[in-house]
């Protein structure tokens, strides 16, 4: 059996889905339980040929509920276990990810975001930011990295492992259609060779020794009796959230210092708002660029300072306003007036951009 | 002076006396489980999943890992547990609505792939936990709180012929039985077999209880008993359905 999947670097040409797959074995993932929908099969596909090579393990179940809650499973077997989805896929996937929340069970969930509401399209969109941060009974103790790039759809894979291990939260991994399905360059690598130290799992359950003798069992509970039994865990979820949000929120920035029209894109849109930001500069215009890379826990602070700076903000998204829900709830209290672009399960183009921008100068 | 009585090994003292209510089934059930366990000597290595309903009381009966799932998914919880470690002895524990509702599909189909996991479904023909509603094994004419004049089987179908269902779908190496809380004796030597199946590495197996719940039966102790022991297995068949190279019991 080879050892490593990929020995030092390696430049490549390939989909998203494949990229997400050998994301997974680099960063040693042991398990991958997954359902059929588009455009998220691939993933599957790839991992189902790759995976017998490394001694890594799928499981096909029948249906999202049970992908969702048999990687549950995996992890507290104590595996490094993620799955795949989109769209109704990801609705159903909800109720996992709220037990994920509740217990601190670190899954990772890689969502590829289709058109929405109900079956709409395979495509692409970005309709699925509210259900990934915010879905299921919860408070959204969830930590969700929008990529754009392939070799984003790489690094954070990775990264989800990692950040799921350590602060024993549900980690998303959003991307979208567009990003599945295209090809593109990136550099894959074997972690260890960066220096990128994979964070150890270890079993929530059957963690050797006889329980009630040589240790106490491990009961893990969901359910409360009192109202202020919850109160208290859900509020020593949310103490820890607000804890660990700041070291574990990311952003980009793209001339946004002096920026007068400071433009809020995530996950591929960023790269037209990129381009367009590139092509006003040029013009002499102050536009400049806020790229949220985690939209739960969002860098707050940041975005607030550069956006009590401009004279207007403009959020740019493939959904109706579910960006902008969470920067004008995070912008509350400032008087910068908020514009928007959206384009409910549409891609955004630079000209387009550009074209918006240019009204508001 | 009390003397404590004589419990299974792996039983936790200190959650007795449990939390289910009097005269309820679910003790004996987890009597008859606890002493398989015990005799089979797996404590260490096993996995025990809870439903939500009456189930979910049994979350910290033992002195073993145990989880707490949402209703209807202990079944794929313990799957994924099993399938990222094959050492453990899964065991998925649940009521009626559980398995034969809102977690048909995972039992469906965890029994198709032949799981190497055990199934223990308590079946007393109520949501007890919800207050009493008809469940898919409620009795043709039985009152339920959601059948105030009787289940209609014309309306609502007959009761889920669960064990005969599983025993359909499954391998000649799965491992299927009905058992009964008024033959504990019996049933806990379906438990052990169900679970032998499983540390064998033989296969799926899914053991039906019947079971007692006086407090939504609205039932007195006389009442409750001739319920379990004459009325149920007029329309469940008490007895081992499958058994992997064995000539079965009853």
């Amino acid at each position: 059996m080879a050892d490593k999947p990929i020995e030092g670097e390696k430049r490549v040409f390939m989909t998203g889905n494949e990229v997400v797959a050998w994301a997974a074995l680099a960063a040693g993932a042991e398990i991958m339980y997954g359902y059929p929908i588009t455009p998220q099969n691939e993933i599957m596909h790839y991992w189902t040929r790759l995976a017998p090579k490394y001694g890594r393990k799928f499981l096909q179940t029948e249906d999202e509920i049970s992908a969702g809650f048999t990687t549950i499973g995996g992890v507290l077997a104590g595996r490094r276990a993620f799955t795949a989805t989109s769209g109704p896929g990801n609705t159903l996937m909800q109720e996992p990810m709220s037990m994920a929340e509740m217990m601190r069970i670190p899954v990772v969930q890689v969502v590829t975001q289709r058109g929405g509401p109900s079956t709409a399209t395979v495509i692409y969109s970005q309709q699925e930011v509210t259900m990934t941060c915010f879905g299921g009974n919860g408070e959204g103790a969830r930590i969700v990295y929008s990529t754009s790039t392939h070799q984003e759809l790489f690094d954070y894979t990775i990264k989800a492992f990692n950040t799921a291990w350590k602060y024993r939260f549900p980690t998303h991994i959003l991307g979208d259609g567009y990003q599945s399905k295209m090809r593109e360059s990136l550099t894959m690598y074997d972690p260890a060779s960066r220096g990128i130290e994979m964070v150890p799992t270890e079993p929530y359950v059957a963690k050797g020794g006889v329980p009630g003798i040589d240790r106490d069992p491990n009961h893990l509970r969901n359910t409360y009796n009192t109202e202020d039994e919850l109160y208290d865990v859900v509020m020593g979820i949310m103490s820890d959230w607000e804890k660990y949000a700041p070291e574990i929120a990311e952003y980009q920035e793209f001339d946004a210092e002096d920026a007068e029209v400071l433009i809020v894109a995530h996950g591929v849109v960023t790269r037209a708002v990129q381009a367009a930001v590139k092509e006003l500069r040029a013009q002499g215009k102050k536009v400049g660029h806020f790229r949220p890379v985690t939209l739960r826990p969002l860098a707050e602070e940041q975005l607030r300072k550069r956006a009590e700076n401009a004279k207007v903000v403009l959020v740019v998204e493939s959904a109706y306003g579910q960006l902008c829900k969470i920067i004008a709830n995070s912008l509350y209290g400032l008087t910068t007036p908020i514009k928007k672009v959206l384009k409910p399960g549409v891609g955004v183009t630079a000209e387009e951009v550009v074209e918006e921008v240019s009204k508001l100068l | 002076m009390s003397v404590a009585p004589k419990m299974p090994k792996c039983w936790r003292p200190e959650t007795k006396a449990h939390k289910f209510c009097p005269g309820c089934g679910h003790g004996l059930v987890l009597k008859a489980l606890g002493e398989a366990i015990d005799e089979l000597g797996i404590q260490e290595r096993t996995v025990f999943g809870c439903d939500i309903g009456c189930s979910l009381l049994a979350w910290d009966f033992f002195n073993i890992d145990t989880v707490q799932t949402h209703h209807g998914r202990t079944t794929p919880v313990i799957t994924g547990i099993k399938r990222a470690n094959e050492d453990v002895i899964g065991i998925a524990y649940m009521g009626d609505g559980g398995g034969y509702a809102i977690g048909s599909q995972h039992l469906v189909n965890a029994a198709t792939r032949n799981e190497k996991i055990t199934v223990i479904l308590v079946n007393n023909t109520n949501y007890g936990m919800t207050g009493g509603q008809m469940a898919p094994t409620t009795l043709p004419n039985q009152k339920t709180e959601t059948s105030p004049y009787g289940r209609d089987v014309e309306a609502t179908g007959n009761p889920t012929q669960g064990p005969e269902m599983v025993a359909a779908i499954t391998p000649d190496t799965a491992y299927v039985a009905r058992g009964t809380v008024a033959n504990v004796r019996q049933l806990k030597k379906f438990m052990k077999r169900a679970l032998e199946n499983q540390i064998s590495g033989n296969g799926f197996s899914f053991v039906e209880v019947l079971s007692g719940c006086p407090t939504n039966w609205r039932t007195n102790a006389a009442e409750t008993w001739k319920f379990i022991e004459e009325t149920m297995p007029q329309y469940f068949k008490i007895g081992e359905i499958k058994v992997p190279g064995e000539k079965k019991e009853g």
